[in-house]
């Protein structure tokens, strides 16, 4: 079997009402600049949509800002990639998330969630492992 | 022998004496990429400067104040955000609020509302978290029942088409308060600002946000003299990553946007520039925000007088609200934040504004619970009470320091201005991606000086402790069976109305988005009082005159 070389690549979204993208778009310059493919989109996406996104692009981890309790949506998003086949995809969320929906998020399946003040050489080695756990994942399948 | 002590001064000792004392120093530069000295004095700035700098308040530059008597003549509005819930949930905790001492109200709706949608179109699992769910004029009677509307002055977050102004109409209406005693702004109309940070206020196409913008002040105008139509805001864009100098340059190239807007549709300038107010960050970088509103007040005065031509005190008033800045409060030991808060306002205060919210110290963690709120309120109550800030007009004036640091903002807000002037003006600056892209490389900037720890942010990359995991009671999340009940109530006030009249209404709003000679305000309003909602108002001006997706840049 021969190893799949592609950079990770990343979905970075929002999901839900709100619109504020400053966060969403340092992270994904970060991610960048440390040689990832980054898929970014515009907010409000609906989780059809966002499934349908990774699907077609073949991300291996997707990441949710969320800053305006959004990620209420996140258990939905988790259940729609396991009905859709895409359970090895590992998901990310950054932004304002209060500790006791943190622990609902990781009962879900969320990989990890950054608040503010997280540090970029916190996140972006994160994202690259878990972007190649992702990839050993499915190649051992 | 000793050394004589000699009276006079001698630079080139203080020289030496400051360089042994701080070798290996790295030069200071603000937010704004201004270079901070260690000392100012006469070489700076001087008191002949005084007529052409600072005047006196009320008058000339308009430097020092926008009236004569600023705070002991009227202290400055508390106007704390609120919102969440239901319109039941909103009056009871507002009522509450102006117990505590805030003076002015301010309604923040839900995000449903701001995205354009009534409560039946979106999922129920995020109404009312972020802010109040209202949708008709009926629910905003509910919100306002037993507040005196001409009384109290009312802080609005309502987008264009204005609904939510719309729906206080009727309610005045209804309870016998005529227009032209109502008072307040209409905040988030500066739909510029919307498309470049804040995409969650935008609602329709630039165009037909640039329309609806100048009927609504038209409208204003004529039927609500008190209600200040426009809040150009400069808090989004330094929220979003500019800085303060930067963010101070683009509201004020929004400003002539917009007035040079009213102008080409033929109203008059010397009328509605007075019902111009502006809103702003107040980041923790206390002389440069200092610095930044005495400049941006200067600078304002002189767009007026010598851009716009009017030569009117009242159209000068560099009116503005200022919100305590959200980014620069950390998750990492939040109590720390009452006091970075405290800061911020106290800038903000000696910068001279008009009225201010103070961010409650847990909105970095969740919606704000109830104490923290409180201690918002105190903060400033606290200021002005015990600390005095009320009771010197500009009391930093004539200072070296202050003085030379506003007239170099001010030179560097000018370079912001005509960056936007070469790109034609804010509206194409911002169509381009200009702003955008700007607001960005400054985010970039900033985070790269955290990320180094050149920026110490005390908790995060400096003073750490070992934390326990949040202890706060969480602010409550509506109950569902509430929102249920809530949704129930909706459907069933929807399902009395005679269809065909509210069909009618909203044929008028299309018929009006295609004749620009009918002032599109003013059938929002008739659509408001004959019980449309704000999903069908809004969803319906959406079709005619089209949605603006924000430019995605990453």
């Amino acid at each position: 079997m021969t190893t799949d070389l592609r950079p990770p690549k990343v979905l970075m979204t929002k999901i839900g009402l709100d619109g504020h993208d400053r966060g969403g778009r340092v992270v994904a310059t970060y991610l960048r600049d440390a040689g990832m493919e980054v898929v970014f989109t515009g907010p409000w996406k609906s989780i059809p949509e966002v499934i349908a996104t990774a699907q077609e692009e073949d991300v291996d981890v997707i990441g949710i800002s969320s800053l305006a309790s959004d990620h209420l949506l996140v258990p939905k998003l988790m259940a729609a990639l396991r009905e859709n086949g895409l359970d090895h995809v590992g998901v990310v969320v950054g932004g304002i998330v209060p500790d006791r929906d943190e622990r609902d998020l990781l009962a879900v399946g969320v990989a990890r969630v950054f608040h503010p003040g997280a540090s970029l050489d916190e996140i972006v080695p994160f994202v690259d492992r878990l972007a190649k756990n992702v990839r050993q994942r499915r190649q051992g399948l | 022998m000793s050394k004589t002590v000699s009276a006079n001064s001698d630079r080139a000792e203080w020289q030496r004496e400051f360089d042994a004392q701080t070798e290996g120093q790295r030069p200071r530069t603000n937010r704004s990429g201004i270079p901070i000295k260690p000392l100012y004095g006469p070489e700076d700035w001087t008191s002949d400067r005084h007529e052409a700098d600072l005047g006196l308040p009320g008058q000339g530059p308009m430097t020092r104040g926008i009236y004569a008597s600023m705070y002991r003549g009227r202290p400055w509005s508390q106007r704390q955000l609120v919102g969440l819930g239901t319109a039941f949930d909103y009056n009871d905790r507002q009522r509450r609020m102006a117990g505590a001492g805030a003076s002015a109200l301010s309604l923040c709706p839900c995000n449903s509302v701001y995205r354009g949608y009534d409560m039946d179109e979106v999922d129920p699992l995020l109404l009312g978290t972020c802010g109040v769910v209202i949708n008709t004029a009926e629910q905003m009677s509910t919100a306002l029942d037993g507040i005196a509307l001409e009384r109290i002055s009312i802080g609005l977050n309502d987008p264009t088409p204005f609904t939510l102004f719309a729906f206080v109409l009727a309610h005045a209406k209804k309870t016998g308060t005529p227009w032209d005693q109502i008072s307040g702004t209409s905040n988030q109309s500066d739909y510029l600002s919307h498309f470049v940070a804040n995409h969650m206020f935008l609602r329709l196409s630039l165009e037909g946000s640039r329309r609806v913008l100048v009927d609504h002040i038209d409208w204003c105008a004529k039927h609500a003299p008190k209600w200040n139509a426009l809040s150009v805001v400069g808090q989004h864009m330094q929220q979003a990553g500019a800085t303060p100098a930067q963010a101070m340059g683009f509201t004020l190239a929004s400003g002539i946007q917009y007035a040079e807007d009213c102008r080409a549709r033929g109203l008059d300038l010397a009328a509605v520039l007075p019902r111009f107010t502006f809103f702003f960050d107040i980041s923790i970088s206390v002389f440069e925000e200092i610095a930044k509103f005495r400049a941006g007040r200067r600078l304002w005065a002189k767009i007026v007088r010598e851009r716009l031509g009017i030569n009117d005190p009242r159209a000068a008033r560099f009116k503005f609200h200022a919100q305590t800045s959200g980014v620069d409060l950390t998750r990492q030991q939040p109590l720390n934040n009452i006091v970075r808060v405290a800061v911020q306002a106290m800038a903000g205060v000696l910068g001279g504004l008009q009225s201010m919210h103070t961010d409650a110290y847990d909105e970095v963690l969740s919606s704000p619970v109830e104490e923290a709120a409180r201690i918002a309120v105190a903060t400033q109550n606290i200021l002005r009470e015990e600390a005095h800030l009320d009771e010197v007009v500009d009391p930093l004036g004539g200072s070296y320091y202050v003085e030379a640091l506003t007239n170099q903002m001010e030179a560097e807000i000018e370079k912001t201005l005509a960056q936007v002037d070469r790109a034609g003006g804010m509206f194409e600056a911002v169509k381009g991606g200009l702003v955008q892209r700007l607001c960005g490389e400054s985010a970039l900037a900033w985070q790269a000086e955290v990320e180094s720890g050149r920026q110490k942010v005390v908790g995060v990359n400096g003073w750490q402790i070992d934390e326990p995991p949040d202890v706060r009671k969480p602010q409550e999340r509506p109950d569902p069976a509430t929102i249920d009940r809530y949704l129930k109530e909706f459907a069933a006030f929807k399902a009395a109305r005679a269809p065909a009249t509210i069909a009618k209404a909203l044929d008028e709003l299309s018929r009006a988005a295609e004749d620009d000679r009918i002032n599109l305000f003013g059938k929002v309003v008739e659509a408001a009082m004959i019980g449309c909602t704000h999903g069908e108002i809004t969803g319906r001006l959406r079709r005619d005159l089209g949605f603006g997706n924000p430019l995605v840049m990453a």
